[in-house]
């Protein structure tokens, strides 16, 4: 993952497999969309809480691809230039709903555990 | 991921990256608009739009990784290196490659040959359905799992069958073409209608025989074998429909069959059909045919043999065979594969064959094992950097073995070559009793063979330098390494890998030696044998009959055959001429019948089988087959038609004490023949070949045999013995020729050889054998003393600057060379210890093999010890001489 020094303290980083998840679940709300325009997303949805090597959701993007959970297409972008465009296939949205069943799982148990911890 | 879309995304990686490159430029510059929208300047908000990216090398990198599969790459990286390093070391690469060819060609030869005769299946369709109907019968207590079929059993079956879908019976033999130009007699097999069907080969042209070219009542048929039609009508397909005379009768011409149609082992002219009538037809006729069947899908074996035993009473009932008798000899099916009939008892010495060749790739792979260590040694240093600069054990290892694995392959590749040109050495030089031998090829099995061979062997040799220099912490003894000087406990444990591996390659050599020893000692043991009758290379066989078609009356045969006799004898250098139904050791011609002696009575009332010729007189002296007791025939017996026989030795033994005895006694065919008073007894003959005991033979008198009534039988084919020193030349061939057409111009000769080359082919399989196991042994004990001599001289290498001291410091050359030999010497023997250990146990499997002597046989045990002892005492002896000759103050210096 990327070490970015960037400067906010508060921005966490990415946890590693999380950033497949936000980029499904990114795909499966907004339909068909380029690499910018996943990051922008992310960006706009996590409010700046996310420190992002936004290079990394291509790595991300590949890894889905080689999945078969999503599928990629040459296209034109709203200002007409060439870019490639995601889409979220039918396994895709599978995954999708079985890994955010995991996560919500995992995040009630983490939070739990950390409300019942001695401070 | 399935290997698939690896395999895509691998393939299409760089188009990948490069799509990447010109996704994550578009992304940086939609970045630095927008900051620049925000209101950063454009130096700022480049700077500010990388930082958002990342390092988009990196990104790019690890998505090529992604689209890489792993260990393809790493191996063919290695694989690159490999050759590398085999080109910069030829030599080293030249003698392991050559070795390894030698082994894997050695071993792909034979094993083509295992697979072509043994493994691939018959080449007809759907060959397992495909049965050979045979009998079984005790006579005396002796089993007899070959008994054939009657002309009536046929019938019988044919009518009666549930479990067959095709069924026939066939025999081959010989006839004479005539009316084209010279008389020629062809190899001829003789098919009932079902047979052809049964096997499921169709004609390439023309029809397979119908039930009407079975019966009497139509024009006679004739098939072509392909070789026959190319050969004597040059391919003319207007040969069909015509008429060609074959033993003297017209036959039509109705198919040809197609290219490389064999029927079992015969390679048949011409196919005619089977017609049974008048005599054939009797109850008791012989049984003369083997029958063959295809069985009804999903009919197993066992279910055919129950159909036929099922049938045995009806056809007993049918045709009034005597049933008691038949009981009383346990008569029942013994059905089996038809490729059992097909391949005979060669399958073992193919697998022995196959052993041995396997023992001498395992010695050249020791070979280059040890090559390799030596080798692996003199890189220490390269391994130390490497390992020094952070390659694991693991990436070290994978390096050696590719290295290995390239090197074995590279040898298979070589080592294919080599065994297409053995296979054609091979089926020419082969015997002409190895079945199918037309059928070996290299193959898609043979290649998988020859490729998993030499990737084995490649591992095998490769993991022992592996084991020693890259396991887990031999890094750190290579580090070590890197500090030069060698410890000393590391130089032991290298010497202590080459020891076992010379201890083991003298084992093998040892068991090869043996093997071929005892086929040696077999061999000679064979040509001991006394056969029965006296210089076989002045005794000029030729096999003429003389077909009904031309003459009928058997009284007219006699004659023809007696003038035929005298017109050679009047031929230059002839000492003496007969003739008989079969000449010894002419086994494909060889006939048993049963035979009965007056006043003996017989256990269960089974008369035995006996081996039975019809000869003239004068055969025993022209063989030089000694005359015991009693007189030989003469033609007075003949043309009396006197009831006379003459009796071999052990069958006057067994039957009456001793041979004299044998005088004026009466035996007779079966329990109804005329009684025959024996008037001779002659020497045993080993009729069956050298390496089967003589058998008891009853010689009867030739010409006509008067039967019971009216019926008779005469002899038409016989085989002249001709005694002169000329025999076997061309020459002299063409004089008996002449001699045999100035009695009748129509009788072709065949099987034209002299009593030598039939003994020859009666010992081929073991000359064979001892040939193959000779090649292996010297290429054994090649591998064997190239290896004790590549141990030896690499110490000597070694220790040059111990010999050094030891010399200067005035020790006498003879004590060092002594030390060196005696090292290589202990290391053989011990090697020779394992090795004899091992022969005792495994040159059993080859007993059936030998002859005369004992697969333990003291003798050829010592003399492998003293040849491989004395081999390596030169082995040993030479490296360490050329050591002593150079300058001790040299060898100082060198180190």
């Amino acid at each position: 993952m990327a070490k970015g020094s960037a400067g906010a303290r508060d921005r966490t980083d990415v946890l590693q497999g999380t950033l497949d998840l936000m980029v499904l679940q990114t795909l499966e709300g907004m339909g068909p969309l380029h690499g910018y325009g996943i990051a922008r997303r992310i960006e706009q949805v996590s409010d700046d809480a996310l420190k992002l090597n936004e290079g990394t959701v291509y790595a991300s993007l590949l890894r889905l691809q080689h999945r078969r959970w999503i599928s990629a297409a040459w296209g034109s972008s709203e200002n007409n230039r060439r870019a490639k465009f995601y889409t979220i296939t039918r396994a895709g949205r599978r995954q999708l709903t079985t890994a955010t069943k995991n996560w919500e799982r995992i995040a009630g148990v983490m939070a739990r555990l950390l409300r019942s911890a001695p401070s | 991921m399935s290997l698939m879309s690896r395999l895509r995304f691998a393939l299409s990686r760089r188009r990948v990256d490069e799509e990447t490159r010109l996704e994550l430029e578009a992304h940086l510059e939609l970045l630095v608009e927008k900051y620049a929208r925000s209101g950063m300047t454009p130096d700022e908000a480049r700077i500010a739009a990388r930082r958002q990216l990342g390092n988009t090398l990196r990104v790019r990198e690890e998505m090529y990784r992604m689209n890489s599969i792993g260990w393809i790459e790493r191996v063919s990286s290695d694989l690159s290196f490999a050759l590398r390093m085999i080109r910069r070391n030829a030599g080293f690469a030249a003698a392991a490659i050559a070795t390894l060819a030698l082994g894997t060609g050695a071993t792909t030869a034979i094993f083509a040959v295992v697979n072509g005769v043994l493994i691939r299946p018959l080449p007809y369709p759907d060959p397992d359905a495909l049965i050979a109907v045979w009998h079984s019968a005790q006579f005396q207590s002796v089993t007899s799992n070959n008994i054939r079929l009657s002309s009536t059993m046929y019938l019988a079956y044919r009518a009666h069958n549930e479990t067959f879908q095709d069924f026939g019976v066939w025999h081959t033999g010989a006839a004479n073409v005539t009316g084209m130009g010279e008389p020629e007699e062809v190899r001829t097999l003789v098919v009932t209608y079902g047979t052809l069907p049964a096997i499921g080969v169709r004609p390439a042209r023309g029809r397979w025989f119908s039930p009407a070219d079975d019966s009497a009542a139509t024009q006679e048929t004739v098939i072509l074998g392909h070789g026959y039609w190319q050969r004597r009508f040059g391919g003319n397909v207007g040969v069909l429909g015509q008429t060609i005379t074959i033993d003297s009768r017209p036959r039509e011409v109705i198919a040809i069959m197609p290219r490389g149609f064999r029927f079992m082992n015969a390679d048949a002219d011409v196919i005619l059909p089977q017609r049974f009538a008048g005599d054939e037809l009797q109850p008791n006729d012989v049984h003369a045919y083997v029958g063959i069947a295809r069985l009804k899908p999903g009919v197993s074996i066992a279910q055919a043999d129950a159909d036929v035993a099922r049938m045995l009473p009806i056809w007993i009932a049918e045709y009034g065979t005597s049933g008691p008798v038949l009981r009383a000899a346990h008569f029942a099916p013994a059905l089996r594969p038809l490729k059992q009939d097909a391949v005979g008892d060669v399958g073992r010495v193919l697998w022995v064959l196959m052993g041995t060749i396997g023992i001498v790739l395992l010695i050249a792979c020791a070979n280059v094992a040890n090559l390799q260590l030596v080798r692996t040694d003199a890189r220490q240093q390269e391994l130390a950097v490497r390992a020094a600069l952070g390659a694991g054990w693991v990436h070290i290892a994978r390096q050696l073995l590719v290295e290995s694995v390239t090197l074995g392959v590279l040898g298979g590749a070589l080592g294919l070559g080599l065994a297409y040109a053995g296979l054609r050495l091979l089926t020419t030089i082969g015997p002409t009793n190895l079945p199918r031998l037309a059928e070996v090829s290299i193959d898609r099995v043979v290649l998988a063979f020859t490729i998993g061979v030499s990737v084995v062997s490649g591992l095998v040799f490769g993991l022992i330098p592996v084991a020693k220099y890259a396991r887990p912490r031999a890094s750190t003894a290579l580090r070590d390494a890197l500090h030069g000087g060698r410890s000393l406990t590391q130089s032991r444990e290298r010497h202590r890998a080459q020891n076992a591996l010379v201890v083991a390659q003298v084992a093998l050599a040892v068991v090869l030696l043996v093997a071929s020893g005892l086929m040696i000692r077999s061999f000679e043991a064979l040509r001991h044998v006394r056969p029965g009758f006296d210089r076989p290379d002045q005794i000029e066989a030729v096999r003429i009959s003389i077909p009904e078609a031309q003459v009928a009356a058997p009284e007219r045969v006699v004659r023809m055959q007696h003038d035929i006799a005298d017109q050679i004898r009047a031929i230059p250098g002839v000492t003496s001429v007969a003739f008989a139904t079969a000449l010894p050791m002419e086994t494909e011609f060889e006939n048993d019948t049963v035979v009965t002696a007056d006043g003996r009575t017989y256990a269960e009332g089974i008369p035995p089988l006996r081996r039975a010729k019809y000869v003239a007189p004068g055969l025993f002296t022209t063989l030089g087959t000694p005359l015991l007791a009693g007189r030989d025939f003469t033609w007075t017996d003949v043309f009396d038609d006197r009831q006379v026989a003459v009796v071999s030795e052990n069958m006057a033994r067994e039957w009456w004490g001793e041979a004299s005895a044998a005088l004026g006694k009466r035996i007779r065919v079966g329990r109804v023949g005329e009684w025959n008073e024996i008037v001779g007894v002659v020497g045993d003959v080993y009729d069956s070949g050298a390496h089967q005991a003589a058998p008891p033979i009853v010689y009867w008198r030739a010409g006509v045999q008067r039967g019971r009534g009216t019926s008779s039988y005469i002899p038409r084919a016989v085989t002249f013995a001709i005694r002169s020193s000329r025999a076997g030349t061309e020459d002299f061939v063409k004089q008996v020729s002449q001699a045999v057409w100035n009695v009748n111009p129509n009788l072709p000769l065949s099987r034209v050889q002299t009593l030598g080359e039939i003994y020859d082919q009666s010992m081929s399989r073991t000359s064979f054998t001892l040939v193959m196991l000779g090649i292996a042994g010297s290429m054994a004990l090649v591998l064997g003393i190239v290896g004790i001599y590549g141990v030896i001289a690499y110490t000597v290498s070694q220790r040059r600057r111990e010999i050094g001291i030891r010399l200067a410091l005035g020790a006498q050359h003879g004590e060092v060379r002594r030390r060196f030999v005696r090292y290589g010497l202990g290391l053989t023997a011990v090697g020779i210890a394992i090795g004899l250990g091992a022969a005792a146990g495994l040159t059993r499997l080859m007993t059936s093999l030998l002859f005369g002597i004992s697969p333990q046989d003291p003798a050829t045990y010592v003399a492998v010890s003293l040849v491989l002892a004395l081999a390596a005492a030169c082995a040993s002896y030479v490296p360490v001489q050329r050591a002593m000759n150079a300058d001790p103050v040299e060898a100082l210096r060198a180190e």
